[in-house]
């Protein structure tokens, strides 16, 4: 469904990427980890084409994002939904607003029909009957969880999420770990997250891939992963810094 | 020499991305019919609402224009031709330049901060992943509603300013009424007026275009919103008053050969 080739992306003088492929088939969770400032945000955006790489390519269902205008990459990305590290939801707009953003925009539906599908969105995120509040009266996990309903109430097959669990605390984190957990089990979507957070990756994904030093350094079924005896694995789930810990 | 020559190479890319952004609002005229909602919303927030600033510098403007006109005019008896070089000074000059400079500062600078924040907030990436391109969202009902408000609230600096200083000519200086509004009309070419509202347009053009691209093309925090919204306000402030320049010449040579 969504394969990177070889991918390089630099910003200035700094190579964040250096050579990255992945291969991700429909319907799976996939977790992408790797050390903060690793890239990981960078790779989660070529995949949806915000960002276009220097070097390689990124098809999805066998288009290559490289090679489309703005124009062309704003039919691919109708297939994604993404939940961003701030939410960023529109602040001037209400959570209704927000939420039905795509639905006003296509205009294929009714008054009638859009509330309805806000109210489902907002149900779904445990969020119901705050339509008429604005971003700012908000919490940080609540925010999140209505980046979420505005992600999924147009139904895509992909959803990304960029940092789910950052910034908010432990049980705040865990509703939306089970949150997302719930939305892939059932609306059959492919899940694709980045986290450092090793408790969300162990809840959100079946398979975990670790990007290190620019490049997919390893690729497995989570357990397997988190329970790796590779040195730089075991040292980076479970959070060890010491000498000859090398460059994570 | 070196950060002379990438002053200018940097310069010249961010011209040539400003006349993308210029190709992307055409084509966003072709692909998507605008909101109305978002263009009255707009219209409103520039036409409505810098009314109070252009009102004040068109008054301002004609009023001291017709003291320091009269001041000299007097010392040659030629007070009553004071009405007609305020009539042509503000329909050609004044009104559209001024009334541009005002929209500038209150207008460019709210248009690059708001698209400012939203690009360091990841507003702009999270509009882009809702299949929304920005231009269309975000650019074109500025420019539009730019290009609709700028002849207008000109033609209201203009009338304002003339009326101002028909006031202050006339109640205060003790010019005669009558051979002020009749020098005024048998000097003051329709072409004028013309002139001045075309210029007009095309600052609105200038202030949301060049807005709008340093707002999205802004980086880094709060200090980059900052930085371009001083951006925009300098480069959109300069540009109007070169262009002014090559207006003047252009719509000069075009309606009176």
């Amino acid at each position: 469904m969504i394969e990177v080739r070889d991918v390089r992306k630099s910003f200035g003088s700094q190579a964040v990427l250096k050579g990255a492929s992945l291969q991700i088939n429909a319907g799976e969770a996939v977790v992408i980890i790797g050390r903060s400032g690793g890239g990981k945000s960078v790779l989660l955006k070529h995949l949806i084409g915000l960002l276009p790489p220097d070097q390689g390519s990124v098809l999805v269902g066998g288009a290559d994002l490289a090679q489309m205008t703005e124009r062309q990459l704003l039919q691919v990305r109708r297939r994604f939904g993404m939940l961003f590290q701030t939410a960023a939801l529109f602040d001037s707009l209400n959570v209704f607003e927000n939420v039905s953003f795509v639905l006003r925009r296509e205009g294929n539906h009714s008054a009638a029909e859009i509330r309805s599908l806000v109210a489902d969105a907002l149900a779904r995120v445990e969020l119901s009957g705050i339509e008429e509040k604005l971003p700012s009266e908000l919490s940080g996990g609540m925010r999140k969880r209505v980046g979420l309903a505005r992600a999924i109430i147009y139904k895509p097959e992909i959803l990304l999420y960029d940092e789910p669990t950052t910034g908010l605390d432990p049980i705040a984190g865990d509703r939306i770990d089970r949150l997302i957990r719930r939305v892939w089990e059932q609306l059959n979507v492919t899940s694709i997250a980045v986290t450092h957070d090793m408790k969300s990756a162990r809840t959100i994904s079946n398979r975990i891939l670790m990007l290190h030093e620019g490049t997919i350094y390893a690729d497995g079924k989570t357990e397997e992963i988190l329970d790796s005896k590779d040195p730089i694995l075991h040292r980076f789930v479970n959070g060890i810094s010491s000498a000859g810990i090398g460059n994570i | 020499m070196a950060p002379i020559l990438q002053r200018i190479s940097s310069s010249l890319r961010e011209l040539g991305d400003l006349f993308l952004l210029v190709g992307d609002v055409f084509a966003s005229f072709r692909h998507r019919r605008p909101s109305w909602g978002d263009f009255l919303y707009q219209l409103h927030f520039i036409g409505v609402k810098s009314q109070s600033v252009v009102i004040t510098t068109g008054a301002a403007t004609g009023m001291v224009l017709c003291a320091q006109t009269y001041f000299q005019f007097h010392k040659v008896k030629m007070d009553t031709a004071t009405g007609a070089v305020v009539s042509v000074g503000m329909s050609s000059e004044l009104g559209p330049v001024l009334a541009a400079l005002m929209i500038t500062g209150r207008v460019g600078a709210a248009m690059a901060a708001e698209l400012g924040t939203m690009k360091v907030t990841e507003q702009i990436d999270a509009l882009r992943t809702l299949a929304a391109h920005p231009v269309d969202t975000l650019v074109m009902p500025r420019v539009l509603a730019s290009l609709v408000s700028a002849p207008l609230l000109t033609a209201e600096a203009v009338i304002v300013g003339i009326t101002a200083s028909w006031m202050i000519g006339v109640k205060l200086l003790g010019i005669d009424s009558a051979y002020y509004l009749v020098n005024m009309n048998r000097y003051t070419d329709p072409v004028d007026v013309i002139s001045g509202l075309i210029k007009s347009i095309f600052f609105g053009a200038i202030i949301a275009l060049i807005s709008c691209y340093k707002g999205l093309n802004c980086r880094g925090g709060a200090e980059g919103v900052g930085r371009a919204t001083t951006e925009a306000v300098v480069a959109a402030s300069i540009t109007i008053l070169v262009s002014n320049f090559f207006l003047t010449l252009l719509l000069t040579r075009f309606f009176k050969g």
